[in-house]
C-alpha cells in the first residue's frame, strides 16, 4: 500500500511540470500585465518596475527562474498583494477554506446522504418528489442568486446572523456561508446517494439478507455500504471544487478563503500568483485522486493494489 | 454486412423499449414539455412581445413587472408638460380623450413647430397633427396619439423590455449550452472509444493527457479562453466544449474497453473489418446511451458555467444577453427590483430542472439492468 | 514642560490600554474598503483602497482636513522662496512616530530618496517628479545620484525643499500619499517586513495592529500622535467590500458605519431606504470616450463633435448611474484648484434636439448619411456601469444615423490594449485627479504623453499652451492659459467627456463630522462615532 502510494505521488511529478508550463505560458501570452491599471502608470516607473519584477528578461529566462524557485519552495511575491509572497497568501487563506469546505463538505454528504436513503425507501411517493425536486434546484439555482438571498433573508429581514464578514471564523458568521457552499454539493449527494441505493436495494445480496428476515436498519446498513462507493469517488473532485471554487461566496460574505485567487490571479494577470493557484489545484487534484483510491480500496474489497 | 442489420436491429429495439419507458416516467416528460416550450418560447416569442430587444424607451427605465400600460395616466400629463417646456412653451387644455390627447401649446413667442418631434421622440406618444395655429402662432393646438406599452417582466437598466430580452436570453443560452455540449461530447466520444480500443501504450499516453488536463485549474483554463476568444461567443463555447470532454472521454472509454472484449467485435476484427469500422459501427453506437444521458446533464452544466461567467462580468458582447447575464445583474438588485431576477431566474430554472429529469428519465430508461 | 507631556502621554497610554477591550468596544469605527490594499508601503501604493488606510495612518507635511481642503499636517509652517522654487517646511515639535521616536526632518529626506529611488519599485514616484533631480534619479538619467534630490534637512525640525521649476500645486501634491514619510530606522532594519503589525511605525493618527488579508485591517489609535487629544475614535476596522450590493446589505444590518462606494442601479431603493446616509458629492475625474483620431474617420472633427454632441449626459448621469455620477461637457472637473470655470464645447448649452440636427448637418458634411451610415465600435472594460453606459451612448447615435458595435474586455486587457496603442474607433476610460490642478486633467491630451494620450491628439498650439503654462507663475495667468487649451480640447473632442465621477458613500447616522468632499479625503482622525 504504502509504495502504491509512494509510487503514484512520484508519478505525479512530471504530470505537475506538463501542468505548470502550459499555464506559465498561457498566462504569458494573455493581453495585458499586472501593472496596465485603468489609471495608467507613468513610463520611467513602468520600466522600473518591469526591471524590478525581472519581467523585461526574455520569457524562457523567466520560466527558468520561476522553476528554479519553486525548486526551492519560493513561490514568488504575489503582484496585487506585494507585502505577502504567494506562499504566504495560500497560508492564510488554506485553512479558512478548508474549514469552510470541510463543514459545507460534511454537510453535504450527511444531509444529502440521508435525504438521499429517505427518497430511495420511498421511491416514487411524495418525499422521493420532494428530495428529488430540491435536490435538482439545489444544482440548478447558482450561487450567486442563493447568497444573496440568504444574506437578505436570514441577515436582514430575520436578523438571526451578520450578512456577512469573517470575523476571526465566529460560528455566527460562518452559517451563512456554508450552506451557501454546501446546497449544490448536498443535492449532488442525494441524488447520487438516492440513485445507488435504489440499485442496492434490488441487488441479490440484499434481497437474500431481507429474506432471511433481517431488521430494515441492518439492510440500509448494507446496502449503504455499496451505494456509498461513488460518492466517495465523487468526493475528491468535490473537495477540490469546494477549496477552489468558492469565489462567489467569499466576495459576497467577505471571506478571506483562497478561492477568490483562482478568479482574481486570472483577472488581474497576477503571474505569480496564477502559477500558485495552478500548483495548489494540480496538488489537490492528485492528492484528493488519491485519497479517493485508497478509500475506495478500503470499502470495496474486491480493489486490490498491489 | 449481416452484422450491420444485426447491431442496427439490436439498436432499434434498444432504443424503442426506451422510449416507451421514458414515456412511463411523468416528471422526464412533463420536463420534454417544459424543454420544448422554454424553446418554442425563446425562437418565437420575441417576435411577438411587440418588442425588438434591443430597443431602448429611455424614458420607461427600471420599470417594474406590470399588466399595466405605459404611460400610465398620470404619467400623460406630466410628460406632456414636460415636452412643451422642451418646445419653450406651456401646455394648457390638455384633454385626454381614449389614445389621444389634445393640447394647446402656448409660448411667449410662436411656437417652433419643429420642437414637435419631441413627441415622436417621445416613448409615449406618435407622430402629432396640429388641428389650429393661432396668435400668429403662439398658440397651437395639437392632438397626438398616445403609444401604448407593456413590460410584463418589466424593463432593464437601458429601458429594455426585459420579457423580450429573457426570451432572446434563452436563445442564447440555450445554443451556448448545446453547442458546448455537442463538441465537448464529440471529442470526448471520439477521444475516449480510440483510447479505449487500442488500449496498451495508446491507451496510457492518452488517459495521461486527460489526467493533465484535470490537474489544470478549470476556472484559469476558462477565463483564459474569456481572454482570447470573448469577442466571438460562439468560438468562446466551442472552446469552453474543448475543455469540458474529460468526463466523457473517460466513460466511453471504460465502456469501450468491456465492448472490446464482447464476441460481436471480435467477430468483425476477425473478418477484417478496419479500425475506423469497427470503431464507427460497433463501439460508438453501443455507448450512444451513456453519452446522451451525458449530453443532457452537460448542457445544464455549461449553462450555468456561463452564468458564472457572467456574474464576473466576462458574459457574452451587448447588445445580446443570455440568462446568465440577465440573473446576475438581477441577483445585485434583489432587494430594490427583485423582478430583475424572478423572471430570468424561473426561465433558468425550469431549463435547468428539465434538463435535469429528462436526464435522470434517459438514465433509468437505457439502463439495461432495469429491463 | 516636555517631560510633563511625554509623562501625560505615558499615564493615557497605561489607562487606555488598561480599559482596553472595554473602553475600545464601544468606539470601533467599522468601515468598509473598496478592497484589500495591494501593499501596505504607503511608498508603493498607487490605489485608492490604499490612499483611505494611508491617510488614517500616516500625517503628511500637507493633508486634507475633514473638508477636503489642504492643511498643515506634520508641518506647523512653511515659506515658500520669492521664486517658487525652494520650499522651506517647519516641522510640528511634538510630532512623533507611533513608537514615540521624534519626527524629524531627516525622515523625510529618506523617505523621499527612497521612493524616487528606482529600485524601489514606486508607481507614484511620478508625482514628486517636480522635486529638482527627482525625475532624472528614477529615470537614471545624467548619472544624477539620490543625493541629488533636492531635499534637505536643515536642522531636526527644519525641512527644505528645492523644485526643478515653480510648481504652483506643490502643495497640494504633497497631499497625495506619495507625500507621507517612512520610519527610517524600522525600514532599515526589516525592509520590506517593516509592514507586518509587529514591526509597524508610522506618525498618524492611527497605527497598524491587525492585518488578515480579505478579512479586516485593524488600526488603533496612536497616542504619540501630535493631535491624539482630538482623535476621538480609538479603533478602526477596515473590511474589504468590494461587491458594494453585499456592502450595502451590510450596512443596512448595522455591520458597517461607512462604505466606499454605492451600487448605482441601486441608489433609488437605498435613497428611500437610507435616506440621508445615502451621500453623493462630486469628485475630481472624468469618465470619457476617447476617440481614435489615427483612424479614418475620427481623424475628422466633424465626426467628433458630432458624436459628442448627441450623447445626452444628463440621461446618462440620471437613468444610468441614478444620480452617481455627473453630466460632463468640459474634460476638466468642476471645482479644481487653480482655475476657473472649466472651458466647456459652446454646444453644450444647446437643447439635445438642437445638438442632433447639428451633429446630422455634421455627418453629412463629412460624408455620411442614409446609406452610408457610420459606423463606430466602442471598446470598455467590462462593468455593469460601463455596459449600460455605452449601450445608451449606442442608442443616442442611433438617432443620427450612427450604427454601434460592441468589444468588451476585461480591464486588463482594455487597459493594455490602450496603453499598447491598439486600433480602436472609440473607447471608454476615466481618469481621477491625483491632484487638485488643471494639469493633471489636460497633461493627457500632449503629445508626447504616448502612455495616456489614447487619442493620439498631436496639436501644436495646444503643446505650446501647456508649455507655456510650465513656467508661468502666476496663478491667473497660469489659469487663463490652462483654459485656453482646454478650449481647443472642448473644440476638437479628441475625448468625449461623459461624466464626471462623485464620492459615494453610505454613512451612518452615527458617524459625526464627515463631509463629502472634491478629493474623497475622509481621515477617521476628524469623525466622532455616537454609540
Amino acid at each position: 500500500m504504502l509504495t502504491y502510494i509512494l509510487r503514484r505521488l512520484l508519478s505525479t511529478i512530471p504530470t505537475l511540470l506538463v501542468v505548470i508550463t502550459i499555464s506559465f505560458f498561457l498566462i504569458r501570452v494573455a493581453p495585458g500585465g499586472p501593472f496596465d491599471l485603468e489609471q495608467p502608470l507613468n513610463e520611467a516607473v513602468l520600466a522600473n518596475l518591469r526591471k524590478l519584477y525581472k519581467l523585461d528578461e526574455p520569457l524562457w529566462r523567466q520560466y527558468l527562474l520561476y522553476l528554479q524557485g519553486l525548486v526551492r519552495g519560493d513561490f514568488g511575491p504575489s503582484f496585487s498583494s506585494q507585502d505577502l509572497t504567494v506562499a504566504e497568501l495560500f497560508a492564510k487563506g488554506l485553512p479558512v477554506s478548508i474549514r469552510l469546505g470541510a463543514l459545507a463538505l460534511t454537510l453535504a454528504v450527511f444531509v444529502g446522504g440521508a435525504l438521499g436513503v429517505i427518497a430511495a425507501l420511498r421511491q416514487n411517493q411524495p418525499a422521493d418528489y420532494v428530495v428529488v425536486t430540491a435536490a435538482t434546484a439545489g444544482i440548478t439555482v447558482p450561487t450567486f442568486v442563493t447568497a444573496p438571498l440568504f444574506q437578505v433573508t436570514f441577515g436582514l429581514w430575520l436578523a438571526w446572523l451578520p450578512v456577512g464578514g469573517w470575523n476571526d471564523g465566529a460560528v455566527r458568521n460562518t452559517v451563512l456561508p456554508v450552506l451557501v457552499l454546501a446546497l449544490p454539493q448536498m443535492a449532488v449527494v442525494a441524488r447520487m446517494i438516492r440513485a445507488a441505493m435504489i440499485e442496492m436495494l434490488r441487488a441479490n445480496h440484499i434481497r437474500t439478507l431481507r429474506a432471511q428476515g433481517l431488521s430494515n436498519a441492518t439492510i440500509i446498513r448494507h446496502a449503504l455500504r455499496g451505494a456509498a462507493l461513488p460518492v466517495v469517488s465523487y468526493l475528491g473532485p468535490a473537495a477540490a471544487a469546494l477549496l477552489t471554487g468558492s469565489v462567489v461566496v467569499e466576495t459576497i460574505f467577505g471571506l478571506p478563503g483562497i478561492g477568490r485567487y483562482f478568479v482574481e490571479g486570472a483577472l488581474n494577470r497576477d503571474y505569480t500568483l496564477v502559477m500558485g493557484t495552478v500548483v495548489v489545484i494540480a496538488c489537490f487534484v492528485l492528492v484528493f485522486n488519491l485519497i479517493v483510491d485508497v478509500l475506495y480500496a478500503a470499502l470495496d474489497p474486491r480493489v486490490r493494489y498491489a | 454486412m449481416s452484422d450491420a442489420i444485426l447491431t442496427s436491429d439490436i439498436g432499434r429495439s434498444l432504443w424503442d423499449d426506451a422510449k416507451l419507458r421514458l414515456k412511463r416516467n411523468k416528471a422526464a416528460v412533463a420536463s420534454l414539455f417544459a424543454l420544448t416550450l422554454v424553446t418554442l418560447l425563446s425562437l418565437f416569442g420575441p417576435f411577438i412581445t411587440g418588442h425588438a430587444f434591443d430597443k431602448v424607451y429611455p424614458e420607461y427605465t427600471r420599470v417594474p413587472a406590470s399588466l399595466s400600460a405605459f404611460p400610465l395616466p398620470e404619467q400623460i400629463q406630466p410628460a406632456i408638460e414636460r415636452i412643451a417646456s422642451r418646445v419653450r412653451a406651456k401646455a394648457e387644455a390638455i384633454e385626454i380623450n381614449g389614445g389621444v390627447v389634445k393640447v394647446t401649446l402656448v409660448g411667449p413667442r410662436a411656437v417652433d413647430e419643429r420642437g414637435l418631434a419631441f413627441f415622436e421622440r417621445s416613448d409615449a406618444f406618435g407622430k402629432p397633427t396640429i388641428l389650429a395655429r393661432e396668435d400668429e402662432g403662439r398658440k397651437l393646438i395639437v392632438s397626438v396619439p398616445i403609444e401604448y406599452r407593456r413590460f410584463l417582466f418589466g424593463t432593464d437598466a437601458n429601458g429594455r423590455d426585459l420579457l423580450t430580452r429573457t426570451l432572446i436570453a434563452g436563445r442564447v443560452s440555450l445554443a451556448i449550452g448545446l453547442l458546448a455540449a455537442g463538441v465537448g461530447v464529440m471529442i470526448g466520444v471520439i477521444y475516449g472509444a480510440t483510447s479505449g480500443y487500442f488500449g496498451g501504450r495508446v491507451d496510457d499516453v492518452m488517459m495521461r493527457i486527460v489526467d493533465i488536463i484535470y490537474a489544470l485549474p478549470f476556472i484559469f483554463f476558462v477565463i483564459m479562453l474569456v481572454v482570447f476568444f470573448g469577442r466571438n461567443f460562439v468560438l468562446m463555447f466551442i472552446a469552453v466544449g474543448a475543455v469540458e470532454w474529460l468526463d466523457m472521454a473517460r466513460i466511453v472509454r471504460g465502456q469501450t474497453l468491456s465492448l472490446r472484449q464482447q464476441e460481436f467485435v471480435q467477430a468483425a476484427e476477425a473478418m477484417g473489418v478496419g479500425h475506423g469500422g469497427i470503431l464507427r459501427r460497433h463501439i460508438i453506437p453501443n455507448v450512444l446511451g451513456p453519452v446522451v444521458v451525458y449530453m443532457t446533464l452537460l448542457v445544464p452544466k455549461v449553462i450555468l458555467l456561463e452564468s458564472f461567467l457572467s456574474f464576473l462580468g466576462l458574459g457574452v458582447q451587448e447588445p445580446m444577453t443570455s440568462w446568465g447575464v440577465l440573473i446576475s445583474d438581477g441577483a445585485r438588485n434583489i432587494q430594490g427590483a427583485a423582478y430583475m431576477l424572478v423572471f430570468p431566474a424561473i426561465f433558468l430554472v425550469t431549463t435547468l430542472f428539465a434538463l435535469n429529469f429528462i436526464g435522470d428519465g434517459l438514465r433509468d430508461a437505457l439502463d439495461p439492468k432495469d429491463r | 514642560m516636555f517631560q510633563a507631556k511625554t509623562l501625560f502621554y505615558a499615564a493615557a497610554f497605561a489607562t487606555a490600554t488598561l480599559l482596553s477591550s472595554t473602553a475600545f468596544a464601544q468606539v470601533t469605527f467599522l468601515r468598509g474598503n473598496d478592497g484589500d490594499p495591494e501593499t501596505l508601503d504607503v511608498q508603493k501604493g498607487s490605489t485608492v483602497t490604499e490612499a483611505h488606510l494611508m491617510r488614517d495612518l500616516y500625517d503628511g507635511l500637507m493633508i486634507h482636513n475633514a473638508k477636503g481642503e489642504v492643511v498643515y499636517g506634520v508641518a506647523a509652517s512653511h515659506i515658500e522662496s520669492a521664486g517658487g522654487t525652494v520650499f522651506t517646511f517647519k516641522l510640528r515639535p511634538n510630532a512623533k512616530w507611533s513608537n514615540g521616536d521624534d519626527f524629524k526632518a531627516s525622515d523625510y529626506v529618506f523617505a523621499f530618496r527612497r521612493i524616487i529611488n528606482p529600485d524601489t519599485g514606486a508607481k507614484y514616484a511620478n508625482i514628486l517628479f517636480p522635486i529638482k533631480n527627482a525625475e532624472k534619479v528614477n529615470k537614471k538619467q545624467d548619472g544624477a545620484k539620490l543625493e541629488d534630490i533636492g531635499v534637505k534637512a536643515i536642522d531636526d525640525k527644519t525641512l527644505e525643499i528645492t523644485l526643478e521649476r515653480p510648481t504652483p500645486y506643490f502643495l497640494e501634491l504633497l497631499t497625495h500619499q506619495t507625500g507621507y514619510p517612512v520610519h527610517e530606522a524600522s525600514v532599515k532594519k526589516h525592509g520590506a517586513d517593516y509592514t507586518k503589525p509587529e514591526n509597524w511605525v508610522s506618525n498618524g493618527a492611527y497605527s497598524l495592529k491587525e492585518w488578515t488579508p480579505n478579512s479586516h485591517i485593524r488600526l488603533d489609535k496612536s497616542p504619540s500622535f501630535h493631535d491624539a487629544a482630538n482623535v476621538q475614535i480609538e479603533r478602526i476596522m477596515y473590511f474589504p467590500t468590494p461587491d458594494y450590493a453585499a456592502a450595502s446589505r451590510r450596512f443596512m444590518a448595522g455591520e458597517l458605519h461607512f462604505t466606499t462606494d454605492i451600487p448605482a442601479d441601486q441608489t433609488k431603493f437605498l435613497k428611500e431606504k437610507l435616506g440621508d446616509q445615502v451621500k453623493i458629492a462630486p469628485y475630481l475625474g472624468t469618465y470619457y470616450l476617447a476617440f481614435n483620431m489615427a483612424k479614418k474617420p475620427f481623424d475628422d472633427v466633424r465626426v467628433r463633435q458630432a458624436l459628442s454632441m448627441t450623447i445626452d449626459r444628463e440621461f446618462i448621469a440620471e437613468q444610468i448611474w441614478g444620480g452617481t455620477m455627473l453630466p460632463g461637457y468640459s474634460f476638466v472637473p468642476p471645482g479644481i484648484g487653480n482655475y476657473g470655470k472649466p472651458a466647456a464645447p459652446d454646444w453644450a448649452e444647446k437643447s439635445p434636439i438642437d445638438r442632433e440636427d447639428t451633429a446630422k448637418k455634421l455627418l453629412t458634411a463629412a460624408g455620411f448619411g442614409p446609406g452610408k451610415p457610420l459606423k463606430v465600435e466602442i471598446r470598455y472594460n467590462t462593468t455593469d456601469n460601463n455596459r449600460r453606459t455605452v449601450v445608451a451612448i449606442a442608442d443616442q447615435w442611433k438617432q443620427v444615423g450612427v450604427e454601434t458595435t460592441f468589444i468588451n474586455t476585461d480591464a486588463k486587457t482594455h487597459f493594455a490594449f490602450l496603453r499598447e496603442r491598439g486600433e480602436f474607433d472609440a473607447a471608454r476610460a476615466g481618469w481621477i485627479g491625483d491632484y487638485s490642478d488643471p494639469q493633471n486633467f489636460l497633461f493627457l491630451f500632449q503629445k508626447d504623453n504616448t502612455g495616456f494620450n489614447y487619442a493620439r491628439f498631436d496639436n501644436a498650439e495646444f503643446d505650446g499652451l501647456m508649455k507655456q503654462a510650465e513656467s508661468e507663475t502666476d496663478l491667473k495667468k497660469r489659469a487663463d492659459i490652462m483654459f485656453k487649451a482646454e478650449q481647443i480640447i472642448a473644440r476638437e473632442q479628441p475625448y468625449a467627456s461623459v461624466l464626471f465621477y462623485s464620492t459615494k458613500n453610505l454613512v451612518s447616522n452615527k458617524l459625526q463630522g464627515f463631509s463629502s468632499n472634491l478629493r474623497g479625503a475622509y481621515a477617521t482622525r476628524f469623525y466622532r462615532l455616537n454609540p
